[in-house]
């Protein structure tokens, strides 16, 4: 018994579902009168993760290639503000507005790319340039303005303008009001990320190129454009979860996503997805998500206040970390 | 277990280091079973068996690699349990492990004392440091000046780095000293000094534990030789009551049956695979000469061409320019199955046209440790197995479970990660991974390395299936005995160039040394 336990508790995915059944369990103890017991909650959690999650779909691509992306939260901001511009100030069509969205979000992620693989850049370095300026465009684009269905007028005043209906779309409820929209799309982007790492041979080539690139390129591994492919996937969910900002949001805020590079990290990072690079995928990522969206809803139907909150949060990401360390190398 | 008569236990001595009963599980695996051995000073103690049979497991727990793990090790009489690599140091044993340990990006001198390190309370005393790595260095013959120190350890060879990790162990004054296949990627001459270290170190009253599956050498410095078999013991004895074909059968279980006949040569008239006319490989730093220099020949279908030639000779480079490794810098032609010339650009391009290299390090460019055994086997040849970029997941699977069998490769599932194969069997993973691109031309670096010797011959019997069918080899290998029983032609390089070339009947070892070291004639 001892054996079989120990032999299931040398897979990551074992110990990143171990570390959400905890969470789960301690949410059924402290259920704040019941409100866990019911599915409004389940569903809230979903959808408040959501953005999160579709961000570290892209984080688990990059980190699995040995990089790490510091720009994700900045290009949310950045497609948040192109998208409310191009559809509610020009009102452009929708067909017009989501490739150069998606688009302008993939050519952020490819630069990045570029200097990590042409110019040999640490990614750290790369992203974190790319972080902030992908913020200054945000807000140049923007005026510093959010963009609304407020249209300030040449003389001051304010005109108002109808939100297109993808706004009432994506911030539906489906299934009978049981699911949230951007829950969809959140599932749609690890359908996506599934795809290319277990299907495609260039899932595998990210693999081998985070593992050890010098026996990846050895091996005919395009190295150059498999880190290509995960920056400008990155690049692509960030402008996806951007657009999910902005419907909730129902206007596109250039100081949106702030700091969510670190919860994207923080969720690829729990599930067990190895910083070092080729080891992981995204069955933990997911799990990650559920896990840091049950602990943030337990500690807000519990009423902790934010200080507490944060402390909390740091200590378990430790304490997930220390789960998935593998005992021997 | 064998008991050998007559042989005495040098008694008078008090073993440096007992184990008694050893078992080790990884899951639900059981690799080791019930091992006892001892050491006692100034014994050369070889350790044998096939791969996968724990050897390097073993050296582990001894190590303080592994902590978790049946029986007992006494050091000096005294019950102990290491915790941690740095206990097992501290007690003075010290292991030079089969995948070499040294932290490249360091400077040798602090590589040597690294975990050590002199200091002068909690600063670290740089004048000591350089001064003793220097005293020990020059010791092992190894001409360093002071700046040579200063030099991180990627820019030396696999060679120096060998005796950068013996002085490393010397410089603990270490009691035990344990070489995991420490000339699986030397040469002869360097093999020699080892030898000759060896035996000052066991004058000095060192135990010594020597991992090889090289017979000449087991036979050359054995006192006492322990065989393990599938995790155990199979016997300990002196050397001489432990003639070669009992070695075996202890390994092996039975007696090894006939050796692979040896290949017939292509006939003359066989179509060239590769012909190379003038092929230049520029410096890595300009201002020093090419690393390889007009080097012009050509290897038939069917032939196995050997390269000799000692570190920095170019033989290393002269395989990685022709498979596209550095890039599309080189000058001169190349070309394959008599095609138009073409000039190498990329590893992706080289595997396209037919070419595979199989490097000699294995760690660092032969495998991805972290993926599984099967996505290791197939990483080269996923072009060939995907459908419009669609890995086809069956075709994969199938062609890993015969590599498994066809080489005798020991898994406990191919899902496993490749790390956690023994030494030989992940080289066994990598002949495989490259067989598997349906290569014409072979481009190999020590083949057979760290494989045992049963299996050797099994995969020689393989390299004559792959020549019939006219496969092209042009290998490097510092075995001369697995060169001049292999090869039908031999080049010898010399600083870059190509210096002279013997056939099968003229070659001889001496012949080839000399013209290696730079002898003009012979
Ligand atoms: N980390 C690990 N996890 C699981 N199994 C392991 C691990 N390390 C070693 N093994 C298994 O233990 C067995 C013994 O391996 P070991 O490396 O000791 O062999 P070896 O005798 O040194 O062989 P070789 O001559 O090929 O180096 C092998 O079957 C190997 O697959
Ligand atoms: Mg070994």
């Amino acid at each position: 018994m001892k054996l079989f336990l120990s032999s299931c508790f040398s897979k990551p995915w074992v110990r990143a579902l171990f570390a959400l059944v905890l969470i789960f369990a301690v949410g059924c103890i402290f259920n704040a009168d019941g409100a866990f017991g019911r599915w409004s909650t389940h569903r809230d959690m979903l959808r408040q993760v959501s953005v999160y999650g579709i961000l570290a779909c892209g984080m688990t691509l990059v980190i699995i290639t040995g990089g790490i992306d510091l720009a994700v939260g900045s290009v949310l901001g950045f497609s948040a503000v192109l998208f409310a511009m191009l559809s509610i100030h020009l009102g452009l069509p929708l067909l017009a507005v989501l490739p150069i969205v998606l688009g302008a979000g993939v050519a952020c992620g490819l630069v990045s790319g570029t200097l990590v693989t042409r110019w040999r850049f640490q990614p750290f370095v790369a992203t974190l340039s790319m972080m902030v300026f992908a913020r200054g465009l945000a807000k140049w684009l923007s005026g510093g303005q959010k963009i609304s269905s407020a249209v300030q007028q040449p003389d001051g005043s304010y005109s108002y303008v109808d939100l297109p209906p993808i706004f009432d779309w994506l911030d539906a409820r489906l299934l009978g009001g049981n699911i949230s929209a951007v829950t969809l799309v959140f599932i749609g982007c690890l359908v996506i990320t599934w795809f290319v790492l277990c299907k495609l041979r260039y899932g595998r080539y990210l693999y081998a190129t985070g593992g050890n690139e010098a026996a990846a390129r050895l091996s005919g591994v395009p190295t150059v454009g498999a880190r290509l492919l995960a920056y400008g996937m990155g690049g692509f969910f960030s402008a996806v979860a951007g657009i999910c900002q902005t419907v909730q949001e129902r206007q596109g805020d250039p100081e949106s996503g702030v700091s969510y590079e670190l919860t994207a990290i923080a969720i690829a990072v729990i599930g067990g997805n190895s910083l070092t690079g080729g080891r992981g995928g995204i069955g933990l990522t997911l799990m990650g998500a559920l896990t840091i969206g049950y602990l943030e809803k337990i500690l807000s139907i519990n009423a902790v206040p934010e200080s507490g909150r944060l402390m909390l949060t740091g200590v378990i990401i430790i304490a997930a970390v220390l789960l998935q360390r593998r005992k021997e190398a | 277990m064998h008991e050998i008569e007559g042989f005495v236990e040098p008694a008078a001595l008090a073993p440096s280091v007992k184990l008694t009963g050893i078992g080790k599980s990884f899951g639900a695996h059981r690799v080791l079973d019930d091992v006892s051995m001892d050491l006692f000073p100034g014994e050369v103690h070889v350790l044998a068996g096939e791969n996968g049979a724990g050897k390097s497991t073993l050296i582990k727990i001894l190590a303080g690699i592994h902590t978790d793990y049946d029986g007992m090790v006494m050091v000096g009489g005294k019950p102990t349990r290491f915790n941690n690599p740095h206990d097992a140091s501290h007690s003075g044993i010290s292991v030079i492990h089969q995948e070499m340990s040294l932290v490249e990006s360091m400077s040798v001198a602090e590589n040597i004392f690294l975990g050590h390190e002199p200091s002068r309370g909690p600063l670290l005393d740089r004048s000591q440091l350089t001064r003793r790595a220097f005293d020990l260095c020059a010791q092992l013959d190894l001409a360093f000046t002071a700046a040579d120190l200063d030099r991180n350890v990627e820019e030396f060879s696999l060679a120096i780095k060998n005796r950068i990790e013996i002085a490393k162990a010397l410089s603990l004054d270490a009691r035990v000293i344990v070489m995991d296949e420490p000339t699986s990627a030397l040469n002869s001459t360097e093999v020699e000094r080892l030898f000759v270290l060896i035996e000052s170190l066991r004058a000095r009253g060192c135990a010594i534990v020597y991992i090889s599956h090289k017979m000449e050498e087991i036979y050359r410095i054995a006192d006492r030789i322990t065989v393990l078999r599938d995790g155990r013991l199979v016997g300990t004895a002196p050397r001489a009551g432990c003639p070669q074909p009992v070695l075996l059968r202890w390994m092996i279980g039975r007696d090894l049956d006939g050796f692979a006949p040896p290949r017939a040569a292509p006939p003359e008239s066989a179509v060239p695979a590769l012909s190379v006319k003038d092929f230049t490989v520029p410096p890595s730093s300009p201002g020093r000469p090419p690393r390889v220099h007009k080097a012009s020949f050509t290897v038939r279908a069917g032939e196995i061409v050997g390269l000799a030639g000692l570190q920095g000779s170019g033989a290393s480079e002269l395989l990685q320019g022709l498979f596209g490794a550095y890039g599309p810098v080189c000058e001169g032609t190349v070309s394959l199955a008599g095609n138009a010339a073409c000039k190498p650009a990329s590893p992706h391009d080289a595997i396209a046209r037919g070419v595979a290299l199989l490097t000699g390090d294995r760690k660092g460019t032969g495998l991805i440790l972290d993926l599984s055994v099967q996505d290791n086997l197939t990483l080269a040849a996923l072009p060939r197995l995907s459908d419009h970029g669609l890995v086809d997941k069956k075709r994969e699977r199938n062609i890993a479970v015969k590599n498994v069998s066809d080489f005798g490769i020991r898994v406990h599932s191919i899902e496993q990660p490749v790390s956690a194969l023994s030494g030989g069997n992940q080289q066994k993973v990598v002949l495989a991974k490259w067989m598997n691109t349906g290569p014409r031309v072979l481009l190999m670096e020590e083949p057979t390395r760290g494989i045992d010797i049963g299996a050797k011959h099994e995969i020689y019997e393989m390299i004559n299936e792959w020549t019939a069918r006219g496969v092209a080899i042009l290998m490097l290998s510092t075995e001369m005995p697995e060169v001049l029983r292999l090869c039908d032609r031999i080049l010898v390089m010399h600083r870059g160039e190509i210096t002279a070339g013997f056939s099968r009947a003229e070659a001889d070892p001496e012949k080839i040394l000399a013209v290696a070291m730079g002898a003009s004639t012979v």
